[in-house]
């Protein structure tokens, strides 16, 4: 599978994404920096996560407008595969590629922790790897991961399938409406989500639970 | 011509740092505050005299960057 990592000034766990993207497909992924004038050929383009712009006016907002993410865009809109984690959900969202926004934490603080994640649909892509209902510890570290969409654009989520993993057993760290964690866009090529999967990937992690979410997306393109 | 936006959190999004903001008012012995929501505040130099573009192209600027839309209203005010 040929993946890309898009890097914004900024982030800070580009080189963890890029870890975990080499470690499981056996390539590693092309590194496109954000005035690059387009991006290459691939199956799976990656935004990671981290402090893109110092999360100046809001998280994501200013990476969201530049030229790079208009060609993310296009091969979204041309079927190819996007996964967003962190900072690279709130650049998804603020860009328009994901429905609602990412609030600061119900808490006001940054939480740096282990969460349950609960797979909602498992009957995708990104998913694969999983079955529905499972559970799985992911880590998260944010200040600003709190969903929020109104309760129309909520009902479609849901009724849609397009809640990708909501936190299970009481660990939602943010007072995200409904638990939501992560979620697709309408043709479910599109994945953002809160959490680090990328940091649990191999034994010298703590676990692997993360690890099913980029072998399924392996499986699908290979 | 100056202008200032203001950006607000829309009525029934949850604001977090409003509620914060004003239980310190509280704890201060401010105890008149019913409630407060925090907000943004942008202040622009533009070139051009005609209000009317500059209306617009200021709403453009909030439609496409300044506020979120989804959780936030703006308004624009013309200040020289």
């Amino acid at each position: 599978m040929k993946s890309a990592v898009i890097v914004f000034p900024g982030l800070n766990r580009d080189r963890d994404m890029i870890a975990a993207l080499t470690k499981v497909s056996g390539t590693a992924p092309a590194i496109v920096w954000h005035q690059d004038a387009d991006v290459p050929d691939v199956d799976l383009i990656v935004i990671p996560g981290g402090f893109s712009y110092g999360d100046y006016l809001r998280c994501g907002a200013i990476a969201a407008r530049s030229p790079i993410m208009d060609k993310v865009r296009e091969r979204a809109a041309r079927g190819v595969k996007v996964l967003g984690v962190c900072n690279g959900f709130q650049i998804l969202i603020e860009a328009g590629l994901l429905p609602g926004a990412l609030m600061r934490n119900k808490s006001l603080k940054f939480v740096c922790r282990e969460v349950k994640l609960e797979v909602v649909n498992a009957d995708t892509a990104f998913t694969r790897g999983y079955t529905k209902g499972e559970v799985f510890r992911c880590p998260v570290a944010h200040h600003d991961g709190n969903y929020f969409a109104d309760s129309a654009t909520l009902e479609r989520l849901e009724g849609d399938g397009r809640v990708a993993f909501r936190y299970a057993e009481g660990t939602n760290p943010n007072g995200s409406l409904h638990d939501i964690a992560g979620i697709f866009n309408e043709q479910k090529n599109v994945l953002g989500l809160m959490p680090h999967p990328e940091n649990l990937i191999e034994a010298a992690h703590g676990g692997d639970d993360g690890r099913a979410l980029f072998t399924g997306l392996l499986g699908q393109a290979a | 011509m100056k202008a200032r936006v203001t950006v607000t959190l829309k009525a029934g999004v949850l604001d977090p740092q409003g509620q914060a903001i004003e239980g310190s008012l509280k704890s201060l012995g401010f105890g008149g505050v019913a409630s407060v929501r925090q907000g943004k505040v942008f202040d622009l130099v533009l070139d051009g005299t005609d209000e009317a573009s500059a209306r617009s192209e200021l709403n453009s600027m909030c439609e496409k960057l300044l506020a979120n839309t989804v959780i936030e209203n703006y308004s624009v005010e013309i200040t020289n």
